[in-house]
């Protein structure tokens, strides 16, 4: 099982709470997967953001950077707003990322975004939000399933295009797509139909509770006759820690912000610490805990929904960068070969 | 009394409400918003035991019809079909997934209320809006256990009274707020919304409302 981390960016607060400066959140970022490269890590994902608070606006920028900065680790989108950017540049950002990297650690996960500040920051209306995500989806995997630089697609949602050279190609050929999700069951068998490998995005609730979704990826991927590439990761909250008591009183500042800042937006009340409790003990959607309880709990979901890739989001509400560091460096170190020896004497 | 309950919307809420509905016991009809065998295996892996039909056949076949589509998406389902029938209206006015809907941010009454005026002839109850998905399945707890919590219910007397039945049955307390238009007080941004209550923490952050 491959074990990662992913971010939004994280802009770092003052004393007084207020925010510092989006740039330094995204210079942590970078330093941030530096490390998790050193320590060994399996993958980095970059999830396409545009607020202050989360400011990783550009991943195919920072994966670019990341590539010539590192040695082993898988780098991705998670995920690249396509239904908003044009599938074309996506294509061409993270192929230039691949070409940095020496081929074959660059991704990307294609996704629609549960928030939709980018509807209005490109210019798009929400009333196309079904139309856009899957015509755009389409000509990313027509792009990257093209045998040769030249690539003829026509839509409704942008110009056609009548063998324009799309370029770079990825050294292995094509990149790893993958289709992000945060749950619901038409994606699961889109994503099965299409034969792409799926994302799971868990936020909340109970993760193993997802188990009849990967099901039916599984089985629409098979209906379809797709067999080759058909894979589920998984993304959730999580931080490692020395103890989990370390590692709760490390999150909790940072997911109470974030919720204060989504309740905001969405009319939630209050977050409250029961509640945070709650979601943090098995079986819960927040991996928050020393490397035993994490590493548990991974193969207890492992055993529900087969994934192959588990990757953690820490950082949110200013987390301090040496709380993120260590976590990195504690899934990697810790974690990692725990969930590889728990899956063995399965 | 309620035995079939239909449900248009197979997504995250309406495909939550099937589970629970059959937990419960109730048959339960669904349908998306196109023709059955679009949802069929979904329905078969991720709601075993629902039956999928078209949005008219689950509006003809049922006791009782939960609309979980997404707001701005009402329009799209036939109100010649709900007629006469209790319908629970699920559905909150959230701008960033539904855009700008002024009929409903520039209308001063609840989006109830709004959405009660296109489906003139069904008995619409607002409830379920105000617990998110994942919660009520994990949340449901049987009648009198000390966590139990409360959902609000805004509607006709008679019609709200079916419906309170239901989520009773459905594992929550159910605590009645009056008329449709006292269902302002569990929107989005409301105290009540997103928030967890018992039946008496509920009824006190309702009063007020009441009251008005
Ligand atoms: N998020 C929450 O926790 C929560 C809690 C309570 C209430 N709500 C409310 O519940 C509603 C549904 O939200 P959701 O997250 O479940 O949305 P969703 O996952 O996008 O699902 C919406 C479903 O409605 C279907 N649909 C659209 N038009 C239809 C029609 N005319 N007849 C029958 N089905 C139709 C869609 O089918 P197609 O795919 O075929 O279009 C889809 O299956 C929203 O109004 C939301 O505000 C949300």
């Amino acid at each position: 099982m491959e074990i990662g981390a992913y971010s939004f960016g994280d802009t770092p607060l003052n004393p007084d709470g207020s925010p510092r400066s989006t740039a330094e959140g995204i210079r942590n970022l970078f330093d941030a997967i530096v490390v998790a490269d050193k320590a060994g890590l399996d993958y980095f994902g970059i999830g396409e953001h545009h607020t202050v608070s989360m400011p990783a606006s550009s991943p195919g920028a920072l994966i670019s950077a990341a590539a010539a900065a590192t040695g082993q680790i898988i780098l991705g989108s998670a995920a690249s707003v396509i239904s908003t950017d044009d599938p074309v540049r996506v294509f061409q950002q993270l192929a230039t990322a691949d070409a940095i990297s020496g081929g074959g650690r660059v991704e990307i996960t294609a996704g629609r975004g549960s928030s939709v500040e980018t509807f209005p920051l490109f210019g798009y209306d929400l009333a196309d939000y079904d139309r856009l995500y899957a015509e755009k989806l389409d000509l990313l995997m027509t792009i990257n399933d093209s045998a040769t630089e030249n690539v003829t697609w026509s839509g409704t949602v942008r110009p056609t295009l009548d063998d324009l050279a799309v370029v770079p190609r990825p050294v292995a050929g094509r990149l790893p797509i993958w289709l992000a999700t945060g749950g619901n069951a038409a994606s699961s068998a889109r994503a099965g139909k299409l034969g792409l490998p799926v994302s799971y995005g868990i936020i909340g609730g109970e993760p193993h509770r997802f188990a009849p979704l990967t099901e039916l990826y599984r089985r629409s991927a098979a209906q379809a006759g797709h067999t080759e590439n058909i894979k589920v990761s998984v993304a959730t909250f999580g931080l490692v820690a020395p103890t989990k008591k370390e590692a709760l009183e490390r999150f909790y500042p940072g997911w109470h912000s974030l919720n204060v800042e989504m309740g905001r937006l969405r009319g939630w009340g209050a977050p409250d610490r029961r509640q945070f409790d709650a979601q943090a003990a098995a079986p819960g959607a927040y991996y928050v805990g020393d490397p035993d309880d994490v590493a548990e709990r991974i193969v207890h979901l492992h055993g529900y929904l087969g994934h192959m890739r588990h990757f953690l989001q820490g950082d949110f509400g200013g987390l301090p960068t040496e709380h993120l560091h260590e976590s990195l460096t504690l899934l990697a170190t810790e974690v990692k070969p725990r969930v590889a020896r728990l899956l063995a004497a399965k | 009394m309620v035995t079939t309950i239909g449900i248009l919307g197979a997504g995250r809420v309406g495909s939550a409400i099937a589970r629970t509905a059959l937990k419960a016991g109730y048959a339960v009809h669904i349908a998306g918003s196109g023709p059955a065998a679009d949802i069929e295996l979904i329905v078969d892996i991720v709601i075993p035991g629902a039956v999928p039909m078209t949005a008219a056949e689950v509006a003809a076949s049922s006791d009782l019809v939960v609309l979980a589509v997404p707001m701005h998406k009402f329009r799209s389902v036939d109100p010649a079909t709900l007629a006469g029938r209790i319908v629970i209206d699920t559905m909150n006015y959230w701008q960033p997934i539904d855009g700008e809907l002024d009929e409903i941010a520039a209308d001063p009454r609840g989006s109830s209320e709004v959405v009660a005026d296109y489906f003139a002839d069904a008995r619409l109850v607002k409830t379920l809006n105000h617990i998110g998905y994942h919660d009520l399945e994990t949340d449901a707890r049987p009648a009198g256990h000390p966590e139990r919590h409360a959902l609000a219910i805004a509607g006709d007397a008679d019609a709200a009274a079916v419906v309170a039945e239901v989520i009773n049955r459905f594992g929550f307390d159910p605590v009645l707020a009056g008329p449709l238009a006292s269902g302002v007080a569990f929107e989005p941004g409301s105290p009540v919304f997103g928030g967890r209550h018992t039946a008496a923490e509920l009824a006190a952050e309702l009063e007020p409302a009441e009251a008005a």
